[in-house]
């Protein structure tokens, strides 16, 4: 016979039955994904950017719902070196059950993380490193790359030096980064100077923990180039560009690399020539705007070009799960692969090119304003033109099909 | 041409050396007080550039160079007073670890208070430029510098060699019982001669902040390399030191000038070579513990 209280009591205990799992199922319910980005060392300062930029995307789209009604977990660690990278990398498919992986800065240790992901066969958005043997020799099916290659950098900061009459015929003397991305720099630049007319006349490997540039300025001055390029990296070339500065050699400098945050430690009047940059604060569209003035609100300051390419990384992952509805690794790259065009909060929308999985995308020069005309310690930077212009394809910077060697 | 050219790196590379010695001098100099290795000796040079650029911005470059050592001075003798002298004679592992994890602790403070971003500084501009002597170039700033650190240099050694502090600081080194027999509070002494090492240690961050980057682990940096010159000159020892930071300069800029890849890796084969035939150091007195 069943009295009021059993069916309490059996109602109590399914309840409790229902409600526990319940629970459980919300936690799990998050979407979980594992990023890397260096927070010390050499590229620390661009990795504070990162994760600044990649937590304003998070927060958004939580806010909105997240995607697919479930809530994002991202979480950020320090990938520290190449090593470490992929032990963490690792870590985070095993222990932490993340989804799949996104972030770095340092080619180095993209690249070992790039084997963890194609070993555990996960899909890893590779950001900001920029070597072009991740996006060559080195490629794998289960990564795509966001920021502009090396490649790209060297025809963008070429074809102004050209235009400036910097190249052809002339003598220049190169300051090269020792390590995976100095090199690669190093060898498309040697490549696009020889082809336009100039000569490389030296070309000197610097330990990224070199501090002091004295010795290497007195070589350059017994060297005396028609100009000095550098292909170093992260902070690398705020210490070349005071101590130059310092020295006040007559050479005019030019470089295939500069982050924003380097350019901004650097002061100014230290800082001049023309460098190639993937997006700057003053990148004149509606989505760019609202993403500064989020930023500025937060921070205080500007955003850098990390900071913005972990935001929009994060906004084309989240487009891309709730299209697919998935976070099915063999799901996203097939919807990769399809090239659906993103907006990058720039002119023109970009898209990863289905055969070597990188973005094809605008990129920009820029160089230093007079004297006198910056606003604040933020706006010395002059921003320069989009490359390539407006009526060209994208592609046209980037490697081509039959150059690379990226085979899936 | 290229003998010239090799003069030209050795000299540039013993103005390097005077600035290498503002550093590991201080540091050689608190560890003859105590016997502790101050790890965090780096940590004060990082505050010391970080403090200068705050006093830059409102009363000028001078005042910063003058102002940024007083005030880590003072910070210096409160480290001596609650940390340091904990240590003073205790197993050497205890005060490696504290003072490392002092480093630790002011490096993540620096980076929460100034950011990890790379903080601009600039020279005055009538300091940039540089000087030619004959055939050779030097930069006027590093000059101005190299000027600092010899009188700098000058100065401590009148004060610890010709003054009744000096004195009684040498005696309070070599036999803390007889001074204090002899009726003198020895403390007094020893945290001002490891507020003076720490002051050193923040005028040579307020030089280097205009052409060096400050950021939160340019302690860290540093430490290593005064470290290495310590060990070289031989720990405590003041002509050994001031020896083995030139020669680090020079080793350094020669070995940029042939194989550049090889610069910051040279210091630490001078220093393998000089423990391998004299573990002591260059110059440093013989020390029990460590033979």
């Amino acid at each position: 016979m069943t009295t009021r209280r059993t069916v309490l009591k059996a109602s109590a205990a399914a309840a409790t039955a229902l409600a526990f799992p319940a629970i459980v199922r919300a936690q799990s319910d998050k979407i979980r994904i594992g990023h890397l980005t260096p927070l010390t060392g050499f590229l620390g300062a661009l990795g504070e950017y990162a994760v600044k930029g990649i937590r304003i995307a998070i927060e958004e789209i939580n806010a909105a719902g997240g995607v697919m009604g479930r809530q994002l977990d991202v979480m950020s660690e320090d990938s520290v070196n190449p090593a470490t990278a992929a032990t963490k990398a690792q870590r985070m498919l095993d222990q932490d059950k993340v989804e799949y992986l996104m972030g770095e800065i340092n080619s180095a240790s993209a690249k070992t993380i790039m084997q963890v992901a194609a070993r555990n066969r996960r899909l890893f958005l590779q950001i900001g490193a920029r070597s072009d043997v991740l996006r060559g020799a080195d490629c794998n099916r289960y990564t795509f790359h966001v920021d502009i290659p090396v490649t790209v950098m060297v025809n963008a900061e070429g074809q102004a030096l050209l235009r400036d009459g910097m190249i052809k015929g002339k003598r220049i003397f190169a300051l090269t980064s020792d390590y995976l991305f100095g090199h690669d720099l190093a060898k498309a630049a040697k490549a696009f100077v020889t082809a336009n007319g100039g000569t490389v006349i030296g070309d000197e490997l610097t330990p990224t923990d070199t501090t002091d540039f004295s010795p290497l300025l007195l070589k350059i001055r017994q060297a005396k180039p028609d100009m000095v390029a550098t292909n170093l990296g992260g902070n690398q070339v705020t210490n070349f560009v005071k101590q130059y500065a310092e020295f006040g050699l007559p050479y005019p400098v030019a470089g295939f690399n500069l982050n924003t945050a380097d350019a901004w430690a650097a002061g100014e009047g230290n800082l001049g020539g023309i460098w190639p940059t993937v997006w700057h604060h003053e990148v004149d569209t509606p989505g760019s705007k609202a993403f500064v003035a989020k930023f500025r609100k937060l921070h205080g300051q500007p955003p850098e070009n990390h900071a913005w390419i972990e935001y929009v990384s994060m906004h084309i992952m989240a487009r891309a799960m709730s299209e697919t509805k998935s976070t099915d690794t063999e799901k996203l790259i097939a919807y990769f692969e399809k090239q659906p065009e993103f907006d990058l909060l720039k002119p023109r929308k970009g898209y990863f090119r289905s055969w070597d999985h990188q973005m094809m995308q605008e990129a920009y020069t820029f160089s230093v304003k007079p004297k006198g005309q910056a606003k604040d310690k933020w706006d010395f930077l002059k921003f320069g033109p989009a490359v390539p212009a407006a009526n060209q394809p994208l592609e046209i910077l980037a490697v081509k099909k039959e150059q690379n060697t990226c085979k899936f | 041409m290229e003998v010239l050219f090799l003069l030209e790196q050795v000299v540039n590379g013993l103005v390097l050396g005077g600035y290498y010695l503002l550093i590991a001098l201080g540091l050689s100099l608190i560890f003859s007080v105590g016997g502790v290795v101050n790890l965090a000796h780096g940590a004060f040079y990082a505050i010391g550039a970080y403090v200068s650029l705050e006093i830059a911005r409102r009363l000028g470059f001078g005042a910063a160079v003058a102002l940024s050592p007083v005030a880590v001075a003072l910070l210096g003798v409160l480290f001596e007073r609650f940390i340091l002298r904990r240590f003073y004679g205790a197993d050497p592992i205890l005060g490696l670890l504290v003072t490392f994890g002092l480093a630790l602790v002011i490096e993540q403070a620096i980076r929460m208070i100034w950011g990890a971003a790379p903080l601009p500084a600039s020279m005055p501009q009538e300091l940039k430029g540089s000087v030619m002597a004959g055939d050779f170039m030097f930069s006027r700033y590093r000059l101005l510098l190299l000027a600092i650190v010899a009188a700098v240099l000058a100065c401590l050694w009148l004060l610890l060699n010709k003054t009744a502090f000096g004195r009684v600081v040498r005696a309070g080194i070599q036999r803390p019982d007889m001074v204090a027999a002899l009726g003198i509070r020895l403390e007094p002494y020893l945290a001002a001669v490891v507020a003076l090492g720490v002051g050193m240690a923040a005028l040579a961050g307020a030089l280097f902040a205009p052409i060096a980057l400050v950021h939160p682990a340019m302690g860290a940096e540093i430490i290593t390399v005064a470290f290495v010159v310590v060990v070289i000159g031989g720990l405590g020892s003041f002509w050994g030191v001031v020896l083995a930071a030139l020669l680090v300069g020079v080793v350094r800029g020669v070995t940029i000038h042939f194989a550049p890849a090889a610069g910051e890796a040279s210091m630490y084969v001078l220093m393998f070579l000089v423990l391998m035939f004299r573990p002591r150091g260059l110059l440093g007195e013989r020390v029990e513990k460590f033979e």
